[in-house]
């Protein structure tokens, strides 16, 4: 592995592995293929939802669910998650419901975060995964402060940040890589390189050849790695994993990729690149490959593959419907959690808007 | 006030391991004002933490240490500094409890000297307190003498929420009293009246408390009775204490170093013209530092001084 050469299993031919398999059991394999296939059903109707009005935004990863599944399929127990918002397929590798998801995106009662936040900022401290934020490469640092705890406190947790390649030019990103070189922190990062930020291609973010070469620069090892290529994503993340957690540092993993999709619902991907540009990277998906590799290696069949997105697309529609029927959070959680005792002056602005609402509702 | 602050690291550090300093120079150098020395010879390099020259980092990796469980006490070297973790500060670490529902909470302490008065110039004095009370989830204090300043840091270390704990800086050596030893603290959001008067109210924290004291000692001369009001905290701000003063002496003047457009000052004289109007008997005065960028070779001019202060005031008395 290297942060020049990209590093692949799967052949040109999805079939021939250029290396040996990563060790895992047919079961293994068969389970990231389909959480990336759930990644991929999930967001299809989530966009779905967004254009019946039901979701204020969303932010598609289809191309990019091979890194998000295997890098998280390559965590143990102990290890946290600091993810960005666009890779649902960890959350789920990683125990979060399709029903918790849908809860944060419609932002109601049931959502762990209480629907404060914009859809896909999720987070669960049960399942160790911390809050996601919008500006892009804040994460890393309490990515890294994390894994300093743990090292200081001799823990055995490792800690896996994913960001995007635009996070790559944010202050977050330079400080975290820092700060986590020079301790040797057990953390892992992974860019997912889709090639564009919103609408700013990767030629006008960095001058580097690489994303994965700017690790030298922090004293760690860089690797890039085919980001469509799941045994390839699983095998680098894996190695990292456990060089962090026997004390080795830091990895920067770039998972090289494409956003098959726009940046979000709300924008419009056709008014900066070309749809050829697009087609050319959708021969290589994720998810058609590896079903190659796994049809191939006898573990699994087109027709097996039909009934799964059935069986995905029917439960996606469940938690839908289980979702949709639950509230939205009680007024007064507008003013709790902002401290961990409400203030005197919360406890009036609360009672002022209680009073106003109960007046409204008299006058009616 | 410095041995005070630093008897209050060592105290809380005794007291919980979780504690744990990290900052620029905090480490073997004591820090440049020496509020941490000792410390990394006490409790070593796993808790007494040297970073990298990194404001974001500083507060980013505090905020994830916090959710390991650590309590961080995050040093910025000068709060004219601390704007590149503005964003780790507004966006991240004040929001982190309400974002996640309560899941997480990020109990870092933030310290950082304010202030003028030394000779620093631009980037050596600013007073950010206003940029802070404005942000939700953050408590902001602001110490004025070596009691309160053990008295609230250690409250601080033991409060469940992110604290901005402002030291005065030009107070670090010119503060001097025998503190409690061991374990005690000063609630934050608690504002304590330093001297009783009946005629005007002075509205004051951080190092502009003991230039009103004197304001207050000097006009005692010409028959104005002043109550000193010292707010200690202005997130949460105290404004039971506050009414309370206005209600008796019905005059108001509010100090602080800061400018004033948009400086504390303003939440205050709204603050008090929405509970306590009936009371007030004269308009709110307010003597602030100016709208400028802080000045180098002008800085006594740009600071409240004695006298600046006590023109306002006998403009409110008489009023």
């Amino acid at each position: 592995m290297s942060d020049t050469e990209m590093f692949r299993l799967l052949a040109d031919d999805d079939v021939r592995l250029e290396a040996d398999a990563p060790d895992l059991s047919d079961e293994q394999f068969l389970g990231i293929y389909r959480v990336m296939v759930q990644t991929r059903v999930f967001d299809a109707a989530m966009i779905g939802l967004h254009r019946q009005g039901r979701i204020g935004i969303y932010g598609s990863s289809e191309g990019e669910e091979a890194i998000a599944v295997a890098a998280a399929a390559a965590l143990d127990e102990p290890d946290w998650l600091f993810p960005d918002y666009r890779v649902p397929g960890a959350l789920f590798e990683r125990g979060v419901t399709m029903e918790e998801t849908l809860a944060q995106l419609f932002g109601s009662a049931a959502d762990l975060g209480k629907g404060r936040q914009l859809p896909t900022h999720y987070g669960s401290r049960r399942l160790q995964i911390a809050s996601i934020s919008s500006p892009v490469g804040n994460g890393t640092p309490h990515a890294v402060g994390f894994a300093w705890a743990a090292k200081i406190r001799k823990g055995p947790e490792v800690v896996l940040n994913f960001f995007g390649d635009g996070a790559t030019s944010e202050e977050g990103f330079h400080t975290g890589m820092n700060i986590a070189g020079v301790h040797r922190l057990p953390v892992v990062f992974v860019c997912r390189n889709n090639q564009y930020a919103i609408s700013v291609p990767l030629r006008l973010q960095t001058a580097s050849e690489t994303i994965a070469i700017k690790a030298r620069a922090y004293g760690f090892d860089g690797v890039r790695v085919d980001g469509s290529d799941a045994l390839a994503v699983y095998a680098a993340v894996r190695k990292a994993v456990e060089r962090a957690r026997a004390g080795e540092g830091p990895t920067l993993i770039e998972g090289v990729s494409y956003r098959h999709g726009a940046h979000s619902t709300s924008d419009d991907d056709t008014r900066y690149r070309d749809r050829s540009e697009a087609d050319a990277w959708k021969k290589r998906d994720p998810i058609a490959r590896f079903r190659r590799y796994l049809v191939a290696r006898g573990i699994w069949d087109e027709n097996r593959d039909a009934d799964l997105v059935r069986e995905l697309t029917e439960a996606v529609q469940r938690a839908i419907d289980v979702a949709s029927a639950v509230p939205v959070p009680q007024i007064d959680t507008l003013f709790t959690d902002v401290y961990h005792d409400m203030p005197p002056h919360l406890q009036i602005q609360r009672d002022e808007l209680l009073r106003h609402l109960e007046s409204r509702k008299q006058a009616e | 006030m410095i041995d005070a602050l630093n008897d209050a690291l060592h105290v809380g550090m005794r007291a919980n391991d979780n504690v744990v300093v990290l900052g620029e120079d905090v480490g073997r150098l004591g820090g440049v004002f020496r509020v941490t020395a000792g410390l990394f010879d006490e409790f070593g390099e796993d808790r007494v933490l040297d970073t990298p020259l990194t404001e974001t980092g500083i507060v980013g990796s505090a905020i994830g240490m916090a959710l390991y469980g650590l309590r961080p006490v995050a040093e910025i070297q000068f709060a004219d500094f601390v704007f590149p973790a503005f964003d780790q500060i507004v966006n991240e670490l004040a929001k982190y409890r309400y974002r996640s529902g309560n899941q997480f909470e990020c109990p870092v302490l933030m310290r950082m000297p304010v202030g003028g008065g030394i000779g620093g110039g631009h980037y050596h004095s600013q007073s950010p307190e206003a940029y802070f009370a404005h942000t939700a989830g953050l408590k902001v204090v602001i110490p004025s003498n070596p009691y309160d300043a053990k008295g609230l840091l250690l409250a601080a270390l033991e409060d469940p929420d992110p604290v901005v704990f402002l030291e005065p800086k030009k107070l670090y050596r010119t503060t001097h009293a025998e503190v409690p030893e061991g374990h005690y603290t000063v609630p934050i959001g608690s504002a304590a009246a330093v001297r009783e008067g009946s005629d005007l109210t002075l509205l004051c924290y951080g190092a502009m408390v003991p230039v009103c004291g004197k304001v207050a000692a000097s006009a005692a001369g010409e028959g104005i009775d002043i109550e000193v009001i010292d707010l200690r905290s202005i997130l949460p701000l105290d404004l039971d204490v506050v009414s309370a003063s206005v209600a008796k002496t019905g005059r108001v003047v509010i100090v602080h170093e800061a400018p004033r457009t948009c400086g504390f000052g303003a939440e205050l004289a709204a603050s008090i013209v929405e509970r306590s109007f009936w009371d007030l008997d004269a308009p709110i005065a307010r003597v602030t530092g100016f709208d400028t960028p802080f000045p180098y070779r002008l800085e006594d001019a740009y600071m409240p001084t004695l006298e600046r202060i006590l023109e306002g005031v006998r403009t409110t008395a008489r009023a």
